[in-house]
Parts: C-alpha cells; sequence; structure tokens
C-alpha cells in the first residue's frame, strides 16, 4: 500500500497541482524545487487548467503488475496548453479515435485498487473534450 | 589520468537459468573474465545490476560477489542507473583505475529475472522510470518507448514496417554467437505478423529480458606489454544523463544524453565517428536504435532506415551495428548487457568473433549503453592493436 | 399533516451540474443473455447507463460538482458543506465526500459525511444543504446524488440499475438561479427493498415496490407541499420525480395530475434506467436546462425504505446565463457508446480475470 504517496501526491492527481517560477514564469508539472528554464528556487504551487492536445499515444496489452485487469488500455503524453507536457492515460475513448493533436481535457477517475479491501486511488486522466450543449 | 587497457573478457550465455542463482551467474562471469586475463587477484569490484532487490530480493551484490569469486575483503560495491548499469559499472572500474586508487579492477554486469513471474519483471523494469508522474498511473518500459516511436512515425513519415530490418539483422547475427539467446532468424512476415506489446511497439521490436553476467578485467595500460593482440585500450568511457520522464524533454526525439555522451567519448578518444569499424549499440526496441544512430551523429533516423536496406550496418558493411546480436537477438540481461557490449567488442578488436560475424580489421569500436528511455547514457570506445 | 419545510432565509439553487458515463448497454442485451428474448417488448426501459471501469460515485461526483462550479462561479473555498448521497459509496467507512472535497478544492474548512437513503440520498443531502444554508451556517452547501448502481445478473433489477446523478451548489436566493419555494419530507418505515451490509446486491421486499412503497410516499409528499403551497398542477412548467422505471414516473405524474407536457422533459429512465439517488435530481437538472425564468419546476424523489422528499424551485433570470457554462444533461445522455453483456460483466466486476 502506498498510502504516503498517494496523500502526498493527491493535489497533483485531483487537481493537476505544480508550480510557476516566480522569476521567469516557466510553468511546471509536476512541480519542481528548481526551475528548469531559469533555475530560480522560487516555485509557487500553480493550478493547471486540464486542457490540452495528445501529443503522443498507445494502447498497452501487456502492464505492470497493478495494472493487470485493466488491459488493454490508453496513455498519452499531452501538451496542456499553459505549455507544459504531462503523462497520463486516456479514458472513456476508444483506441481507434485516438489521433495526435486530439483535444482533451482532465478528468478525475480511478487509476486502481490496492486489492479488495485496501485504498482506492484516484487521480488525472485525459478524454476527448466535452463541448457539449 | 592513466591509459587504461582491457585485459581479459568473461560471459555466460544468456538463457533463462531456473538452475543458477544471481550470485553463481556473476562470479562465474568473473572468474571467466579472470582466466582470460590470466590473473588470480583484484584490488577492486564493480557490479552493473539494476533489479536484484526486486527480482531476487537480493541487494549489497558488491559483496556478495566479491565473496562467492573468493575475493572476500576486496573493495566492492553495486552500481546502479537501470539498462545502463553493466556500462556505468565499468565507467566506475574506469575512474578506479585511471586515477591510480586501482591496478586490477573487475567490471560485472549480472542480471537475474527469472526468479519470479514475468509480471513482477515488467514491475521492476519500469523502476527504470518516473515512479510517482509515469509508473504509478499505469506507463509501461515499453509504452514509453512505444509513446517514442508513436511520435517519431507522425513526425517522420516512415513506414513502420522499415523497422523489422534492425530485429532481422539482430537475429541474422546473433545465430553465430553461441552466448546469444535466440540462434534463429526472423522473417519480415513474422516481424509484421508480431503481437502488440504496446503500439506500434509489437514483440519482434523488443529485446527479450532475460539472465546473464559479463565481466571484463581492467588494469593500467602501462602494465601490460602493448604488442599483445589480446589487448584492448580503453579510450573512451562517457555518461551523461537527461530528465528521467519523457514529459520532461521539450525534444522527445532526441536524445540528448546519447548526443553528450558520444561527443564527450569521441573528444576523449581523439577519434572521429568514421574511424570506428562498428558500433554495438542499445537496440532495447527498435526505435532506439534509429534514434541511437541519429543522436550519435552518424546519420538521420530516416537515413539510418534506407541504409539498412543497402547493408550499411552488416558485418561487411560500412558501419557492422549488433554484430553478435546486440539486444534483440543476444537477449537483454538489463543490467549486464552494458558489459556484454563491450565484451563482444572486445571479441571483435582480438579478431575473436565467430568467423561469419568476425568484423574484418577493426580497429576502433564503440558501444553504448542505454538506461531508462535515454536517461542516462554511456558510450565507450575501445581500440585493439590491429 | 404537517407544515412544509422552509428555511428562514430565502435559498436556491446557484450552481447544478450532471454527469452520466459514456457507456449503455441494452435492455435486449441483458435480456438475450439471461432470458432467450422472451421478454420481447416488455422491457422496462430501453438502455440504462454503465460506468467505465475507471468511474464510481467519486469520480462521477468530482464530474458534476465540476459542472456546478462552473454554473456558479464562485470560490470553491467558500462551501462550507458537501454531502453525496449514494447507495454505491465506494468505501463502507471513509467518506466520499472527502476525496470529492480536495479534488474540488473546497477543503478543508468544510464538513463532509456520506448520506444513503436508497434512491432518495440525493435529495436528503439537498435537503441537508438547503437547511445549512438557509439557517445562516453558511453562505453555499453542496449537494450531490450519484450512483452506480448493480442489480443481481439476471434479476429484473439489472435492467434498470443504472449510473449517474447530479450535484447542486445551494446558496442565497439572491444569487440563485432556481428559488426554493417549499419542501416537504415524507418518511415512514417500509422494506420494499434493501441491501444487508456485505451483500453485493439489493432486493426487493415481497412486491411492495409499486403501491405501498414508490407511489404512497410520492404522491403523499407532494401532495402535502402543493397544499402547503397552495399550488395545483397546472401551475408547475416542469416536473421530475423518480425513475425506477419508464412506467412508474408517468403513472404517478398522471394520476397526481401532471401532464406528458410536464414530465416529458425529465423523463430520463428510458434512455439510461433507474440511476437511483442521481434519478430525480438528474431528470430535474435536464429540466433546469429547458426551463425559462418564471418557470415552477417540481421534483419528488423516492427513496426504498422507504420515503419521498419534494421541492418546489422558481426559475431566475440568472439560469439564462449559467446554462451553457457546462454540459447540458442531454449532452450526457446523448453521447452513448453501447457495450455488449461481456464488456459489461468484466466491467461491473461480475466476471474477473
Amino acid at each position: 500500500m502506498d498510502i504516503p504517496r498517494y496523500w502526498r501526491l493527491k493535489d497533483q492527481r485531483y487537481r493537476l497541482q505544480g508550480t510557476v517560477c516566480e522569476d521567469c514564469g516557466h510553468y511546471s508539472f509536476p512541480p519542481r524545487l528548481v526551475c528548469p528554464n531559469c533555475k530560480s528556487k522560487r516555485q509557487k504551487p500553480f493550478a493547471f487548467s486540464g486542457k490540452g492536445t495528445v501529443f503522443s499515444f498507445t494502447t498497452i496489452y501487456q502492464t505492470i503488475e497493478r495494472y493487470q485487469d485493466q488491459v488493454p488500455y490508453l496513455v498519452a503524453l499531452i501538451d496542456l496548453e499553459e505549455g507544459v507536457r504531462i503523462t497520463a492515460q486516456l479514458t472513456d475513448v476508444d483506441s481507434d479515435e485516438v489521433e495526435i493533436g486530439m483535444p482533451v481535457e482532465m478528468v478525475v477517475r480511478k487509476f486502481y485498487a490496492d486489492g479488495d479491501n485496501g485504498p482506492i486511488f484516484y487521480g488525472y486522466k485525459f478524454r476527448p473534450i466535452a463541448t457539449g450543449s | 589520468m592513466e591509459k587504461v587497457a582491457i585485459i581479459g573478457i568473461g560471459q555466460v550465455p544468456v538463457r533463462e537459468y531456473w538452475d543458477k542463482s544471481l550470485r553463481e551467474l556473476g562470479a562465474r562471469a568473473l572468474l571467466n573474465a579472470l582466466e582470460d586475463a590470466g590473473r588470480d587477484q583484484i584490488d577492486g569490484l564493480y557490479v552493473g545490476n539494476m533489479m536484484s532487490g526486486t527480482l531476487s530480493e537480493q541487494e549489497h551484490l558488491g559483496a556478495l560477489i566479491a565473496d562467492y569469486a573468493g575475493f572476500t575483503g576486496v573493495e566492492s560495491l553495486k552500481v546502479e542507473a537501470a539498462c545502463a548499469s553493466g556500462a556505468a559499472a565499468f565507467r566506475q572500474a574506469v575512474l578506479a583505475v585511471a586515477s591510480g586508487q586501482k591496478q586490477c579492477v573487475a567490471a560485472v554486469g549480472v542480471e537475474k529475472l527469472t526468479e519470479f513471474s514475468g509480471r513482477r519483471a515488467s514491475d521492476a523494469l519500469a523502476e527504470a522510470a518516473d515512479a510517482d508522474f509515469e509508473t504509478s498511473l499505469g506507463l509501461t518500459f515499453v509504452a514509453l518507448n512505444a509513446l517514442v516511436m508513436q511520435r517519431f512515425l507522425y513526425e517522420r513519415k516512415v513506414n513502420r514496417d522499415d523497422f523489422a530490418l534492425f530485429p532481422m539483422l539482430a537475429h541474422r547475427n546473433a545465430v553465430h554467437n553461441p552466448n546469444a539467446m535466440f540462434h534463429h532468424e526472423i522473417t519480415f512476415d513474422q516481424y509484421k505478423k508480431a503481437k502488440m506489446i504496446a503500439e506500434p511497439i509489437n514483440l519482434l521490436d523488443s529485446s527479450p529480458i532475460a539472465d546473464g553476467a559479463a565481466a571484463v578485467i581492467i588494469v593500467p595500460a602501462k602494465a601490460v606489454n602493448a604488442s599483445n593482440k589480446r589487448i584492448v585500450d580503453v579510450l573512451a568511457s562517457a555518461l551523461a544523463t537527461d530528465s528521467i520522464a519523457l514529459h520532461d524533454r521539450p525534444e522527445l526525439l532526441r536524445l540528448k544524453a546519447v548526443e553528450q555522451s558520444v561527443k564527450r567519448a569521441l573528444d576523449s578518444a581523439g577519434i572521429t565517428l568514421r574511424d570506428l569499424s562498428l558500433f554495438e549499440l542499445h537496440d532495447a526496441f527498435s526505435i532506439m536504435s534509429i534514434l541511437s544512430l541519429e543522436a550519435s551523429g552518424i546519420m538521420s533516423a530516416e537515413e539510418a532506415l534506407q541504409k539498412i536496406k543497402e547493408g550499411y550496418f552488416d558485418i561487411s558493411g560500412s558501419l557492422p551495428i549488433a554484430t553478435m546480436g546486440g539486444l534483440k537477438g543476444r537477449g537483454h540481461p538489463v543490467g549486464a548487457t552494458g558489459i556484454y557490449q563491450i565484451v563482444e567488442a572486445v571479441t571483435q578488436l582480438r579478431g575473436q568473433a565467430p568467423e561469419p560475424i568476425q568484423v574484418a580489421h577493426p580497429k576502433y569500436a564503440m558501444t553504448q549503453n542505454i538506461g531508462g528511455t535515454g536517461a542516462t547514457v554511456v558510450t565507450t570506445i575501445l581500440k585493439g592493436q590491429n | 399533516m404537517n407544515d412544509i419545510l422552509r428555511p428562514i432565509k430565502s435559498v436556491g439553487i446557484v450552481g447544478y451540474g450532471a454527469y452520466v458515463p459514456r457507456y449503455r448497454i441494452k435492455a435486449s442485451e441483458i435480456s438475450r443473455v439471461w432470458r432467450g428474448e422472451q421478454d420481447g417488448n416488455h422491457l422496462p426501459i430501453k438502455q440504462k447507463s454503465v460506468p467505465g471501469p475507471d468511474e464510481d460515485t467519486i469520480t462521477m461526483s468530482i464530474e458534476a460538482g465540476k459542472n456546478a462550479l462552473k454554473r456558479a462561479a464562485i470560490n470553491p473555498k467558500k462551501i462550507r458543506a458537501l454531502w453525496i448521497g449514494s447507495e454505491s459509496h465506494p468505501y463502507a467507512v471513509k467518506p466520499s465526500g472527502t476525496v470529492v472535497a480536495q479534488a474540488l478544492d473546497i477543503f478543508p474548512a468544510n464538513t463532509s459525511g456520506d448520506m444513503e437513503f436508497a434512491c432518495k440520498a440525493g435529495t436528503e443531502a439537498m435537503q441537508a444543504a438547503l437547511g445549512y444554508v438557509g439557517s445562516g451556517m453558511a453562505q453555499y452547501a453542496m449537494a450531490v446524488g450519484m450512483d452506480t448502481a448493480q442489480g443481481r445478473p439476471g434479476d429484473a433489477l439489472e435492467y434498470t440499475a443504472a449510473a449517474g446523478g447530479a450535484a447542486f451548489i445551494i446558496g442565497p436566493a439572491s444569487e440563485a438561479l432556481a428559488e426554493l419555494e417549499g419542501a416537504f419530507s415524507y418518511v415512514t418505515d417500509t422494506p420494499d427493498f434493501f441491501r444487508r451490509n456485505y451483500e453485493k446486491y439489493p432486493q426487493h421486499g415481497n412486491r411492495f415496490t409499486g403501491d405501498p412503497a414508490y407511489f404512497h410516499h410520492i404522491r403523499a409528499a407532494v401532495q402535502t407541499l402543493m397544499e402547503g403551497l397552495n399550488l395545483k398542477p397546472s401551475n408547475f412548467k416542469y416536473i421530475s420525480f423518480h425513475q425506477p422505471n419508464s412506467k412508474f414516473p408517468r403513472k404517478m405524474a398522471e394520476e397526481l395530475g401532471f401532464t406528458k407536457e410536464q414530465y416529458t422533459t425529465g423523463l430520463l429512465s428510458p434512455l439510461i434506467g433507474n440511476v437511483y439517488a442521481g434519478s430525480s435530481i438528474l431528470g430535474f437538472t435536464a429540466t433546469l436546462d429547458a426551463a425559462q425564468p418564471g418557470d415552477r419546476i417540481l421534483l419528488a424523489s423516492f427513496g426504498s425504505g422507504a420515503g419521498s422528499d419534494a421541492f418546489s424551485f422558481v426559475v431566475t433570470e440568472r439560469l439564462l446565463q449559467a446554462k451553457a457554462k457546462a454540459p447540458s444533461t442531454r449532452w450526457y445522455i446523448q453521447r452513448e457508446t453501447v457495450v455488449d453483456y461481456t464488456t459489461y460483466a468484466r466491467w461491473r466486476g461480475k466476471i474477473r480475470k
């Protein structure tokens, strides 16, 4: 049970909380101690909008233990509109519907449950953008 | 800094060893290398390994292997840099001798993947990636490479099937290497029909993980007879790193750590890429082969996909690669791979490779060991006595 | 009968949000597997919604809550209570609301406990929120009714047990999209339907479902509310009742004197099934999507066990601005992807690797 990891990362996983550099304005997700752009250590929390586009993607057929019962599933690199790239699963979409450049938005979904009696871990995934009215 | 030379090499065939433990494999490779070197003592040992903790429930490999091989008391430790652990251990061994601190050092790479189920091996391999922001979200090691390959296919507009020639070449060479895991060729048709692991990477794009161990013995160059044809000089060993997570790389298709380590290695060796007689690259996945060729400055990825059709990378070609089968044909015993590459390059430079895969009159060989999806890269340049 | 319920301060809905998962299974597909298609045209609904494999009451509440926040356009930290009514809370012990409050940035200055009252757990949460804000305890409170209901494979319940729901932010009437006129709750001990601890699937008690349960409780709640407010059925533009199937809400509406024009907009069960704690309130969000200022809307839930909460809301000008800020309920209903029984069985944990 990686409860401390889950607990520690909840604001990242539920709300895409990263950092923005107070000196050069560079955005980071995950949060950084040191700005990758200007090396400043003055980083403050910043919650990303969760809107972006697919930069690359793959369908996973063989996977690690805790995701065994989910195959096949999609993962992607996503370029957020703030100019930061993030790795995440895609959800609510079939593999033949996905293409590079597709607009997507962040939703909170289940990552996995720790067996039948352990905690359930939630966090960000991305799905085709919900524009409908 | 002292110049250093390799005086002995040893390996065990890459296999699934249900009957041999991690320590047996490591010590066997080490003793084989010492026998090859004609020595019976070392004063330093660096063990390259990635996953012994997860897959054999065994850490502390420095003391373990030293003890089991009969060198209790010697300075020894484990070096870990994911799939680049082997060459990273070699790099430490070179530094130890070059600094003048040590006189005869062994670098051993060892990995044992078959102690537990294959799933556990997938978990352990994925530990090379970012646990908080890649692996725990469901990313596998293959998936990370697949993200790179998918983007490559999109940006460069090349035919996916052209990748087939890389694993086909590796298998063709492995047939003649008794230490290789595979001794069969694969066909274009088989490649096209191979099942997907993480689209667009299929089974035949992927090197098989297996058990293995290899070792080299390093001494100051001045301590050996330069006329000995079996001595191979270490001209350079350079390690560079990049962001561990793919999402932190501004240019996904650019392996910057490859660029940096190759540049440092060439500068230090004082040679150019044109001087190379062979290149043992890190073909863990077909996509890694061509991006490594590109980032090393040898040729663009598109050109590599073209040149391989013309036999450029064959044993008799302009720049032979994966001469003993590469990771794809010889097998990829993760933390041992970097040492296998060096052992194979030494074998070529000595002219001791099996005849069908012996490169003619090789002088300079380059090996490149890549950890993760390019986060640690070690490039080594060796010179034979030809 | 008693007086109707009214808070001290005038309150209303300042934001609402719907959520229905993307997937559907046809009732005919369930029938094919268990009954050899002998049901013909007698199926209770056309299809029902199915949550994706990574969805549960918590994730669905987060999305509905986000939609409500978009329409309310308020600082989430000002929401001082978050109550989620559901019969499918992912944990038996650990509130769904803590995860949702963290994800919606409502935390940490809020109260949050899970509510359970079968299919009226959502309106139970609304009653509490209306009272919390109406008493002046808090400026805003969020109430969610959300479910990923399960029926035993082959059981009649399997045709309708579905997933979806809605979230509401309750606040001052001056900011409301729809103001509360009054409410009434009616409860008796009626064991029409229940699920014991540690049981995966619920069951019906005899044939109590219709008359002593559903019809009796809604009838009592709605009639008392209308009497208390001095209103007739014709005073309402729309109604949304609990929708366990297609038939019951129609029959109830007609018996109480409501017309097809009044109940059709909010009647979603034929297309998505019975979303339990989300059922009547999801229908209510569909009527809000359609409503114009001045329209009066009647909402009445039914929860087994048994009880009904009835509410009368009057739409304000503010609704017009708020509607388009989040996806409509119809949009969620129309984005359907049909899955077969095997996929449904895998996703719902009826078969396991």
